[in-house]
């Protein structure tokens, strides 16, 4: 049992640290990039593809790099610290993984190596208005003659309309299926929107659009989908980890230099408590995280797997509702402002608590299966 | 990274586990598994079961019975006799006294004391708080001047848990008054049979006797009764409280404690119901299965990534966090009694459940988890001025 990094995933962490912190010295420079199209920096993620980053997870034969969830959870983790709006996630462990899982081996090839290259951006279409976190699509999917077609609606897309490729669910015999859809289809529109947390999401319509199975056509994707799910639920794990480390670390800061009454407010016992016990939630949460990923990593059952990642997205639910609201208190007034950064973090960190699943959710699902055990083990 | 446990560490679990549900007296975990209070002789034939073995004491010292176990190992010592129901070795001995006896005392009082301390043929007692030194231990008031080969004591401690069993206590005396008040206290060991000792119980609002006062009236106590030197006390009792860091978060007894209050929700609805299809109760447990398994992670990131001998930031959230969850299931349990919890007088004959009857006193009893070893707030000024270097 290990939980340290070893020292070429330092070295990795090291590069992407520097790469972000340049590209984003400021929550200036982020409110620049994010106010205008795509909400992210395309420069930005030229580096990244340079340094290897979209690439990490996937298989050499299919153009990526062959490392794995740790690499991953590296580039998470640095994203969230700069909040940095890339769409790291979206693209590469959801999107890119759900062709790594589903694809066949031509798809992979010509799919992945465009993504690790950074040419080829994809977008993963499955949440609609009125599903909740369901895994049943209400977009219906129909062969015709020797193609398919979708009809439908997904919103909130995430960067869909950025997207070079759209990854659909869909509704197919037995189950769901995943297609792939070009974006200047025939009956597709996408209208594009900005997210509360500076990001862009989309509303895509399909009226009988062609549609490509990824994968073997007509079947049901449903436990590729869960998995690649799992795994990019324990990556925005990281990615807050990451952010909510930022901000805890700004307001220890403001503690220290801040003023009032004379005194900086670190003087102030009741402050310096709640401070403490941020870092309490801070940590629990690394633990939790850092061990669903472990347990990715071990090639753990997909039953496991999706446990793990719920455990681990319940807990950063909770550290994250904490140390945002937290951060933004201990702040004052000044954490309210657009201008200061607090409050961007705990915009984003609510973002992805809603995303793929927010706390109550999945403590509702745990809920669920309290039989099955008597107390919880976290080592195999 | 790397989730797997190596082999040697779970051959080591196994040989663990295989011990403690096989070698000690059922009897001992009988009573430990019903939130029973166990009684003197429980304690002393379970700790002196483990020592036969040669695992009652291992943090101390190998030449003194200690083994060189890993942190990790430690760590697996203590959740798999908690999983098991087996009461950890008697701290005042194993992780307390000990330790001191073993890194600071003479070679005199090393083999006098130190193969009883570790056997429980001694049991030791605890005089550091008094009435006027808590938390701030070093405002203790207790006196001991030298009259020629002997310490003269005078003064009172209290909070002196199991008190009423013990054969020696360990102190922290006030030698010098005149410098400042970390640098006048000593280290010093009294025979609790001595003239002018007395110990006075104190009662507690579950009902139990746990805690006593311990008063001394000109009590004399030979010199080579002191450890190491005169006035460097509060260095020794600052290793004592800082050395110990494996096991801080009772981990192993919590988890097993609320997979017990699930096991007995299963009937405890009206009717013999589940109580588990209550969504709200569901959740709850739910949830404080997820908080046990975070800090469990932390202990085990902590004692994982320990090896250089610096303490790791995290450790500080175990006592904090531990004792939280802790106290959560035992309120847990006495929320699952619902109003059985009320029959805490009724005897044999009740048809209300044991474990319905005992949560109570366990809740309330619990509520000094969060006060004593430090209080919850004393440990989130340390984690506020040392890992965030808040300073007020």
């Amino acid at each position: 049992m290990d939980f340290t990094l070893d020292s070429e995933q330092i070295a990795l962490r090291d590069a992407v640290r520097g790469l972000l912190g340049k590209a984003y010295d400021s929550s200036e420079t982020r409110r620049q990039v994010t106010k205008t199209d795509p909400g992210w920096d395309e420069k930005t993620w030229q580096r990244l593809a340079e340094m290897g980053a979209l690439g990490l997870p996937f298989a050499e034969e299919d153009g990526g790099f062959g490392a794995g969830p740790v690499e991953v959870s590296i580039v998470a983790e640095e994203i969230g610290r700069v909040i940095a709006p890339e769409p790291y996630v979206e693209a590469v462990v959801l999107a890119g993984g759900l062709v790594a899982a589903a694809g066949t081996a031509e798809q992979r090839a010509e799919i992945i190596g465009a993504l690790a290259e950074g040419t080829l951006v994809p977008a993963f279409a499955h949440t609609e208005p009125a599903a909740r976190y369901s895994e049943k699509p209400t977009v219906t999917a129909a062969a015709s003659g020797d193609g398919w077609t979708l009809t439908g609606v997904k919103e909130p897309v995430l960067g869909g309309a950025r997207a070079d490729l759209l990854i659909v669910s869909a509704a197919v015999e037995g189950g769901t299926g995943l297609f792939l859809v070009k974006p200047d289809a025939d009956g597709l529109t996408r209208t594009s929107y900005a997210t509360f947390d500076g990001g862009r999401a989309a509303h895509i319509a399909f009226a009988s659009t062609p549609a490509t199975p990824l994968g073997e056509p007509g079947a049901d994707q449903s436990a590729a989908i869960a998995s690649v799910i799992a795994a990019a639920q324990i990556a925005y794990g990281h990615e807050a980890l990451g952010a909510m480390a930022t901000a805890l670390e700004t307001t220890t800061a403001y503690l220290k230099t801040r003023k009032q009454f004379g005194v900086p407010l670190m003087t102030f016992q009741a402050l310096t408590f709640r401070a403490a016990d941020m870092y309490v939630s801070l940590e629990l949460a690394r633990s939790t995280v850092t061990w669903a990923t472990l347990v990715l990593l071990d090639g753990a059952a997909a039953e496991d797997v999706i446990e793990a990642a719920s455990r681990a997205k319940l807990q950063v639910s909770k550290a994250g509702r904490h140390i945002g609201q937290e951060a933004i208190q201990l702040h004052g007034g000044i954490g309210m402002t657009a201008e200061y950064s607090v409050g961007h973090y705990t915009s984003r960190l609510t973002a992805i608590d809603h995303l793929l699943g927010d706390g109550r959710h999945h403590l509702s699902a745990l809920s669920t299966s309290l039989d099955d055990h008597g107390v919880v083990e976290p080592l195999p | 990274m790397k989730l797997q446990l190596s082999e040697e560490d779970a051959a080591f679990r196994e040989e663990m586990r295989t011990f403690f549900t096989t070698q000690i007296p059922q009897d001992i975990r009988d009573t430990v598994t019903a939130r029973r209070e166990l009684s003197k002789d429980q304690i002393v034939r379970s700790m002196q079961a483990m020592n036969a073995a040669g695992i009652a004491v291992p943090n101390w010292p190998v030449e003194w019975g200690g083994k060189d176990w890993t942190p990790l190992q430690r760590h697996i010592w203590h959740e798999e006799m908690q999983l098991a129901g087996v009461m950890p070795p008697l701290a005042f001995n194993a992780s307390m006294v000990g330790p001191v006896i073993a890194a600071f005392g003479s070679q005199e009082l090393k083999e006098r004391f130190l193969p009883k301390t570790a056997n429980l043929d001694i049991w030791w007692s605890q005089g550091f708080s008094e009435p006027d030194a808590g938390s701030d231990l070093a405002s203790l008031r207790t006196t001991a001047v030298r009259e020629g080969d002997e310490y003269v004591v005078n003064g009172q401690k209290t909070w002196t848990t199991l008190g009423q069993y013990g054969d020696w206590i360990f102190t922290l005396v006030r030698t010098d008054p005149t410098v400042k008040k970390q640098a006048g206290i000593s280290f010093l060991l009294i025979d609790m049979t001595s003239p002018g000792l007395t110990v006075r119980p104190i009662e507690l609002i579950d009902g139990g006797h746990e805690v006593n006062e311990v008063f001394f009236d000109n009590v004399r106590v030979p010199v080579e009764n002191l450890v190491g030197e005169e006035n460097k006390g509060w260095d020794y009792a600052k290793f004592l409280l800082g050395n110990e860091r494996v096991g801080v978060a009772p981990v192993g007894s919590t988890k097993r404690t609320l997979a017990q209050a699930k096991e007995y929700a299963k009937t405890a609805g009206a009717g013999g119901t589940s109580l588990l299809d209550d969504p709200l109760l569901a959740a709850q447990i739910a949830e404080l299965e997820n908080d046990l398994l975070a800090l469990e992670l932390t202990a085990l990131r902590v004692v994982a990534n320990s090896a250089d001998g610096k303490p790791h930031p995290a450790s500080s959230v175990l006592k904090l966090q531990g004792t939280v969850l802790q106290q959560a299931v035992t309120e847990l349990w006495v929320d699952i009694a619902g109003p059985n919890a009320l029959a805490t007088g009724a005897g044999e004959g009740s048809d209300v459940p044991e474990l319905a009857r005992t949560a109570t006193p366990n809740y309330l009893n619990y509520r000094k988890a969060s006060i004593y070893g430090g209080s919850n707030e004393v440990q989130r000024q340390i984690i506020a001025g040392t890992i965030l270097g808040l300073r007020g």
